[in-house]
Order: structure tokens, then C-alpha cells, then sequence
């Protein structure tokens, strides 16, 4: 999923660095706020480790061979602010010393792994691990947020390819995303296989000590547990306690990452109530709404391209529906949670 | 150490590895740039693009074959994304374009990191201020990113000698053994790298 060079244009490239360079910036400072002084070479060796893990091939059907990404593994071990550093770090090494990706797509290709890869597929492994306390059901989970991080992060990319002009978005949208369904169930199985084997000799990386005894024939170390082991288990942790500050930026970059880059491509045919309408010819008497709408038709007013103008609409419902949830949630919340979440520790 | 296929040229001697790692970065990178940014049609500047490379790889004194072998194997990505260009109308030119400016980029970039050594460039990240966790992240995984490379191939060697044989139905089971040991051998490796730093007074 690597974007080579030339294949982003300027405009592109542009936005998808500002918006991948938010959100590393924003990454480093949390790591740099919470993360204590001596997991901070864990960084640097988790990258190392996620580029020689993708060296190791495996078999797939047809005689093709398969490599692990890594984005949610790492999430899972670290946390999502670990990960976004981590994965962008091996994409910056990629392209600096092997010319894998390209330097004017660095932007994209971090945006897409990175952001959307780690950080969404974080977010989506949270919500399904909670749904039961056991290690296995966290294994599971892992595995399913690997398949459905990979899965956006393509269509992330099919837009951007689509948006420079590369290619037309139903081709591009149809390549990528087909053959990321299928990536992606390899990639979830390989998640899923090395937590497992994680778990089996180092079972506290995994899913904290109280998770131990369900699922797995736990092999305790012998002797003195590893510091190394504590090391990632605070790591861990310290993800766990995100501030929800990072994680609000991490999810504002992605929607507005996807809402330029995949909303102006979203299908052009009436959904199912307009369409309904039109067969029943009931459609003319929409035609005056009782208050006029600010964005009509999801097209921002005043901006000639029609794809532009899909496209702020999309930023600018975004960041409406954004601010009205978290009205919501702070009129909500009991106050208590709202300012312990929302203060820096 | 098997695992220097990246940068194998980087500490060579040449007119071309003693000039400043700075001016190496912003020349090839704004390189870059005004490739990607060239409009269609003109193909006098994409030669003159080439041809400059050309007499930088002859004045580096890297091997042709090195370039070669390696632009060849990262083509394929190359060309892979480049067909999807071909099914829209008029697709034939935007592909030629895309195969020639991403090829240019390549060469440019693995020129780049053949003549300058991947500390001096982060030395100069550091002078236009990227913070010190991220390159120190960067510098870490650079010194063990081969040393790993390295542990893998051990372990995978040991799998073989103890008469290993790829059956399917194992093959990813032991692969991810393999990269869950990885994992767990490279956190206890950091905690060993931080006490060494502490030990040389880091900060």
C-alpha cells in the first residue's frame, strides 16, 4: 500500500501532510507528556521489529506470499499513540534508506498507515474487546481490527489515487479495496497468531495478568519475570490511560482525512428515501423546505468543482456534527469523569 | 551481518558522498518535488531530470548493477499502482508518465541514501527542529533495524536445523512463533539499551 512518488498530486500531497504531520506531532507530544523516560528505546526497537517482521514472508494461496503490517499489532502492545510513532517512523525509514514510498507521498502513505492503519484500527479493536474479559476474545479482536484496519486504510488510499487524478475512483476503488478484503484476512490471521504466540510466553503483554487463566495454557517465565516484559506492560498501560485529548485528535484528522479525500466519490444516485420520492412522485414537494439549508445537497455554496465542494461540505459537516457531540457529551457526562478525562495528567 | 542491502554505499568515498548531508537532502528532495509537480508534455525536463541523475550515480562511484538490481525490484510496486491508470480514457500517457516520474524519484531517492549516511541526516532533522523523541526513535531503529533483520534470520535458522518443514498447516502458526519471539526478545533488548544509555549519561 505503499504510494510511490507521481502518483499524489500537489494538492494531495499538501493536505494529506498537514494532516499527517498533525497527527505525529500530536502523537510525540502525549508520548513526550506520559511516557516514562525508560520505555522510550521500546520505540525505536518496536520499529525495528515491525520493519524485520516484514521481511518474514509467509505462503498464501496460488503460491503468493504475504507479509505482516503491523499497525494493529502494535496498537494492541503499545497503545495508539506508540503506534502512530512507531508505524510512522518505519514509513520514514522506508522511504528515506529503501525508496519504498515516496517522499512527496510520505504524507498519504503515513496518513493511511499510520492514522487510519493503527490509530482507527486501535479504536475499533477497544470497542470490540470490550464486549468480553477474556484473552482469546482479545486475540480475536486484534485480529478482526487488523482485517478492518487494512480495509480502510485502502479505501483511505483509493481516494487519495482517485483525488490526484491517478486513476478513476470506481477502477481505483474496486482494485484496492477487493484486494485489501482478502490482505486483510491474512493480515488478521497473522495479528491474531502472534498475540497468541505472545501470550503464550508473555502472557502480561498481552492482556494484563488478571486475563491470564482463559483461553491459553499459560507458560509463566521462569525465574525473575523481565524487566523487558514490564517494560511493554507499562507501555501498555500508558496507552490504555490515552488522554482523550489525542485520541479526539487522532479521530478529527481521520474524518476529515476521509471526508476529502472518499466523500466526493460516495455514489452520485439518490438514496433510498429520495429515490423512493422520485418513483412515487412525491419529489416536488420537497422542493421548499421550511428553513433554507446552510450546505444544500451536501455541496458547499460558492465553490465551482463539484468535487470541492463535496469535499468542504463534508469538512465542514464534520466538524458541525463533531462540536454537537461534544456538546453532548460534556452537557452529559457527569462532571466528575468529564474533568478527569479532559485534564492533562 | 547479512542485512546492509539498504544503504550498502552510504559510507563510500566520491565528490559526491563529501558534500554536505544538508544540501544533499533539500537538493534531492525539491528534486523530487518539481518532478512530481511537472506538468504533462514535457518530456525535455524529465530528460534533463535524468540526466542529471546519471552524472551524479557516475561521479558517486556506486556500482551500476547495485542501482539497477534495486530500482528493479522496487519497479513492481511501481508499475502495480500504475495500471489502474489504464482503465480510464486516455490512460496510456498518464501511465508512461506515472512509470517515468516514479522511476526518476527512485533513483534520486536511493542516490540520496547510497551517498549519505543515515545519521548525518539526522543530524540535519535535528537542526530544522523535529522533536527529540521522534528522532530519537528514528536513530534507534536504524541501529537495531539490521541487528533484528539479523536475530530473525538466526531464529529461523534454528527452526531449519531442527528439521522444520514447511506444511502448510503449520507454516503460519511457527511464522508468527517467530514474530511473536521477535517482539518479546526485542522489548527486553530495549530495556538492556535503556540502562546502557542511562550508563552514558543520556537525558
Amino acid at each position: 500500500m505503499h504510494i510511490p512518488d507521481g502518483f499524489v498530486d500537489p494538492a494531495t500531497a499538501t493536505v494529506t501532510g498537514v494532516l499527517a504531520a498533525a497527527g505525529l506531532a500530536g502523537a510525540v507530544r502525549h508520548a513526550q507528556r506520559h511516557l516514562p523516560p525508560a520505555r522510550v528505546p521500546l520505540l525505536g526497537l518496536s520499529a525495528a521489529f515491525v520493519f524485520a517482521a516484514q521481511m518474514l514472508n509467509f505462503p498464501v494461496l496460488g503460491g503468493t506470499s504475504g507479509h505482516l503490517i503491523g499497525g494493529v499489532l502494535t496498537a494492541a502492545l503499545l497503545g495508539p499513540s506508540a503506534a502512530v510513532i512507531v508505524i510512522s517512523a518505519v514509513l520514514i525509514v522506508q522511504c528515506f534508506l529503501f525508496a519504498d514510498g515516496g517522499v512527496t507521498a510520505l504524507g498519504a502513505n503515513i496518513f493511511n498507515m499510520a492514522l487510519v492503519g493503527a490509530a482507527s484500527g486501535w479504536a475499533v479493536f477497544e470497542l470490540l474487546r470490550r464486549l468480553a474479559p477474556s484473552l482469546t476474545w482479545r486475540v480475536v479482536s486484534a485480529g478482526v481490527a487488523a482485517w478492518a484496519s487494512t480495509v480502510l486504510a485502502s479505501i483511505a488510499c483509493a481516494g487519495e489515487l482517485a483525488a490526484s487524478g491517478t486513476a478513476a475512483w470506481s477502477a481505483v476503488l474496486g482494485a484496492m479495496a477487493g484486494v485489501h478484503v482478502l490482505i486483510g484476512v491474512g493480515e488478521g490471521l497473522i495479528t491474531a497468531l502472534v498475540l497468541a504466540a505472545i501470550a503464550k510466553v508473555r502472557p502480561e503483554l498481552v492482556g494484563g495478568t488478571a486475563l491470564q487463566q482463559r483461553g491459553f495454557d499459560v507458560v509463566m517465565p521462569t525465574g525473575a519475570p523481565s524487566a523487558g516484559a514490564g517494560a511493554v506492560a507499562h507501555a501498555a498501560s500508558a496507552g490504555n490511560r490515552e488522554s482523550a485529548k489525542s485520541l479526539v485528535l487522532y479521530g478529527l484528522l481521520i474524518s476529515a482525512g476521509l471526508a476529502l479525500f472518499v466523500a466526493p466519490f460516495a455514489s452520485p444516485w439518490p438514496d433510498g428515501l429520495d429515490r423512493t420520492a422520485q418513483t412515487l412522485g412525491f419529489e416536488d414537494k420537497a422542493r421548499e423546505p421550511a428553513m433554507p439549508a446552510p450546505i444544500p445537497d451536501y455541496r458547499m455554496p460558492g465553490i465551482p468543482s463539484e468535487g470541492l465542494a463535496t469535499a468542504v461540505a463534508g469538512v465542514a459537516g464534520t466538524a458541525a456534527v463533531f462540536a454537537l457531540a461534544w456538546m453532548a457529551a460534556r452537557a452529559l457526562a457527569p462532571r466528575g469523569r468529564v474533568a478527569s478525562s479532559g485534564a492533562p495528567r | 551481518m547479512q542485512a546492509d542491502f539498504l544503504d550498502r554505499y552510504s559510507r563510500l568515498d566520491s565528490p559526491v558522498h563529501r558534500l554536505p548531508a544538508g544540501g544533499k537532502l533539500t537538493v534531492a528532495v525539491s528534486l523530487m518535488v518539481l518532478t512530481v509537480a511537472l506538468p504533462p508534455g514535457r518530456a525535455m525536463a524529465l530528460g534533463a531530470v535524468a540526466a542529471l541523475l546519471a552524472v551524479t550515480a557516475a561521479a558517486s562511484r556506486i556500482p551500476w548493477r547495485f542501482l539497477l538490481r534495486r530500482m528493479l525490484w522496487l519497479e513492481p510496486f511501481v508499475v502495480g499502482v500504475a495500471l489502474l491508470s489504464l482503465l480510464q480514457p486516455g490512460g496510456g500517457r498518464v501511465f508512461l508518465l506515472l512509470v517515468a516520474k516514479s522511476s526518476l524519484c527512485l533513483l534520486a531517492m536511493l542516490l540520496l541514501a547510497n551517498t549519505t549516511p543515515f545519521a548525518e541526516l539526522l543530524r540535519v532533522l535535528r537542526t530544522l527542529r523535529v522533536p527529540a523523541l521522534l528522532l530519537t526513535t528514528l536513530g534507534l531503529m536504524y541501529r537495531y533495524l539490521f541487528v533484528l533483520v539479523d536475530e530473525a534470520q538466526r531464529m529461523r535458522r534454528a527452526r531449519a536445523s531442527r528439521t522444520f518443514v514447511e506444511r502448510r498447516r503449520w507454516t503460519w502458526w511457527t511464522t508468527a512463533t517467530v514474530i511473536g519471539q521477535l517482539f518479546v526478545r526485542a522489548s527486553e533488548r530495549a530495556e538492556r539499551i535503556y540502562a546502557a544509555m542511562c550508563a552514558r549519561g543520556w537525558s
